[in-house]
């Protein structure tokens, strides 16, 4: 009898690490052989701790348990998929995750993460046995092909940047995953690792193939200590097994891997910021050109990508370009793993195809917020994404619709605020957390952020409100026009759009009275 | 389970020693890029960089001493004295915001008598904020030693931090 316990982070903060010792202490005393499988999650948080149970009719799923369920739980006989009253089914049968489109999470939650066989039986390494037989030429041919863009933040065209580092002739070339996944709201990267961490390692392998690079680098941030531990332990099982060192698979390529944490600084998401904290500097932004591309990490050519773009390199070699590019929305091609999160009922990931509208991610599929009040606003993109009023929910979620509306898609989070939210305490959060994380390279967003956040002090006072309103507006165009990267670039979207969505907010407020 | 390892009180920092720091550096220097692992190898054995650490780095590394200096301070990770027995980590990014964890922190933070990055005159606990720790969806969000905790409301930190010894 198998029974899957996730021992992703989300889950085992809510509990999971205990319910899986809790059962099996149950299991012994009952004499009933159980085996558990620490998963990852599916990205259902809203149910975690979510255990499984193996049937012949599926996986029948038990949500939101507790220790006090266990003895219940074996009373119902659970094992075999009993029934009790937190059973939600069989798990795949669920709208939530039977509506999505997974293309890169389609082992997320189902495969024990760090088993080579699992990773297999499943699917895995058929993208590298592909790009072993295509050849470094023709894989670069097929990301183009597929359409991918750059999942972290910006979009660039994944393809173009492989064949750049592909047609440059250096000693030595890098394939960097920026795994400092810092934006609020997102957790997509932390599932990758957490729940599929061969198909990074894959998806790396298979880069460095085709641009002809034999090292590379996960920059994982501090604050995800269990995907440190797993990536690692996983590289450890890939190499022994020979799916990376020295003649990867047989073949006649070479490939290493190596974690490197981050030591919390936000700014090291930025990829010329990541290249120097790896380097073992200040993580202060490189001004562009010359792009990572021709001279990178150590001065030499380097592939930095995004955690999901990597992984889902993988899928597009194994199962073809086209029927990557064969969905998706407008120049938005393929599916975006969308992270539902803050004040929402069914908060978790859900990947699909672009086009869907945000009203129907946030409403629809997100069941609204957790406390049942109106929503008031939703961030998209992260802390230097914008503010998106429910008028506009009818945006589609696609790269160039957003921008028209003066958002980002970013990597892909959603946080969602009810009608309790202040959002003229939000733009000056944005502002405070711009200042608290500059590198201090470039004088817009380091002086820009510190002014921005005095000024907002002094509209709160009821200190010359409109004049003040205007200095934070000409500070965000000088921000956004001469600022060296997104930091200090970015940091006007989440100000400007709670201006204009949300003008009540900013007005001026009566004085307070003075103390008796 | 391993994410529960580290409620066990751990046992306290040891002092300055710089033949191992010496032996610690000595076995990062043959990497690429050298500098984060030392960094963080010194503070796992010590529980923070103490100042005595920069010139032996920056010896080893051939850089100077002010390069050592630039990058420890650069970095929110790096402390440069030891916290205390446990350190709760509370996210203050927007998700944890939105479901109130910024009046939580306010009054636990009352509660104690802290403020951000304090730790209690006892040398039991320190407060941090973190920005983001992933878990955003069950916000808000907190990491108690190398425990996360998820839907951490008033109460659940409340009880944390008395059970803290």
């Amino acid at each position: 009898m198998k029974i899957f316990i996730p021992r992703d982070m989300a889950a085992v903060a809510v509990g999971a690490d205990h319910l899986a010792t809790a059962i099996a202490a149950e299991a012994q005393a009952r004499n009933i052989p159980l085996t558990i499988i620490r998963n990852g999650s599916r990205g259902l948080f809203w149910l975690e701790p979510l255990i499984e149970v193996a049937t012949a009719a599926g996986r029948i799923g038990y949500a939101n348990l507790s220790v006090a369920d266990v003895p219940s739980l074996f009373e119902s006989r659970f094992f075999e998929g009993g029934p009790h009253d937190r059973c939600i089914g069989v798990v795949e049968r669920l709208p939530y995750l039977a509506r999505q489109t997974r293309f890169t999470f389609a082992r997320a939650g189902v495969i024990d993460p760090v088993s080579l066989d699992d990773y297999r039986r499943h699917g895995g390494y058929r993208g590298l046995e592909t790009a072993l037989s295509l050849g470094p030429a023709a894989i670069v041919a097929a990301v183009k092909e597929s359409g991918l863009r750059g999942r972290g933040g910006a979009g660039f065209p994944t393809g173009i940047k492989w064949e750049t580092v592909a047609r440059a002739s250096a000693p030595r070339k890098y394939i960097v995953c920026n795994a400092d996944e810092g934006d609020s709201g997102t957790f997509a990267d932390r599932l990758i690792m957490e729940a599929d961490p061969f198909m990074l390692i894959e998806g790396m392998t298979i880069a460095g193939i085709a641009v002809g690079a034999t090292q590379g680098y996960i920059y994982l941030r501090s604050e995800y200590p269990f995907a440190i531990r797993i990536m690692n332990e996983a590289i450890a099982i890939a190499t022994r097994a020979g799916w990376l060192g020295r003649g990867i698979a047989g073949s006649r390529f070479d490939f290493d891997l190596e974690v490197r944490v981050g030591a919390g600084a936000y700014v090291c998401g930025e990829e010329t910021a990541l290249l120097e904290s790896l380097e073992g500097k200040r993580g202060q932004v490189r001004a562009k050109p010359p792009l990572p591309a021709i001279k990178g990490l150590f001065g030499q050519p380097t592939v930095i990508n995004n955690t999901i773009s990597l992984a889902s390199v993988p899928f597009i070699l194994a199962e073809g370009a086209q029927r990557y590019a064969e969905i998706g929305y407008g120049r938005s091609r393929g599916t975006m793993p969308v992270q539902l999160a803050g004040n929402i009922r069914h908060g978790g990931l859900f990947e699909c195809a672009f086009g869907i509208t945000l009203g129907e991610l946030i409403e629809d599929v997100g069941g609204g917020t957790a406390s049942g009040r109106p929503v008031r606003a939703v961030q998209a993109g992260g802390p230097l994404g914008a503010y998106f009023p429910p008028a506009l929910f009818d945006t589609p979620y696609d790269y160039e619709a957003f921008a028209k509306r003066d958002g980002l898609i970013g990597h892909g989070g959603l946080v969602v605020f009810d009608e309790t939210a202040d959002m003229a305490k939000m733009a000056r959060f944005a502002m405070e957390f711009c200042a608290h994380e500059s590198c201090g390279k470039c004088t817009p967003c380091r002086i820009g952020a510190v002014r921005g956040v005095e000024t907002f002090d002094k509209i709160a006072a009821g200190i010359e409100p409109e004049q003040n309103l205007a200095l934070v507006r000409d500070l965000c165009e000088t921000m956004k026009l001469g600022s060296l990267c997104a930091m200090g670039g970015f940091t006007p979207y989440p100000v400007l759009s709670a201006m204009n969505h949300f003008p009540e907010d900013f007005a001026a407020k009566p004085l307070p009275l003075a103390a008796e | 389970m391993s994410g529960l390892k580290t409620m066990v009180a751990t046992a306290a920092t040891p002092a300055w020693n710089e033949a191992e720091a010496a032996a610690i550096i000595a076995s990062h220097r043959h990497r690429e890029g050298p500098l984060l692992p030392i960094l963080h190898a010194i503070q796992a054995a010590f529980g923070c960089v103490p100042p005595e650490a920069e010139p032996l780095i920056a010896n080893a590394l051939n850089l100077s001493r002010a390069e050592i200096h630039g990058v420890v301070t650069f970095y929110h990770d790096f402390r440069r004295k030891p916290a205390g027995r446990h350190v709760l980590k509370l996210c203050r990014a927007e998700a944890c915001q939105s479901m109130g964890g910024e009046a939580n922190a306010a009054r636990l933070l009352a509660t104690i008598g802290l403020d951000w990055g304090g730790t209690t005159p006892d040398g039991r606990l320190t407060i941090e904020p973190v920005y983001c720790l992933g878990l955003c969806a069950n916000a808000p969000a907190a990491l108690f030693d190398d425990m996360p905790v998820g839907r951490a409301d008033a109460a659940r930190l409340e009880t944390l931090v008395r059970e803290a010894a």
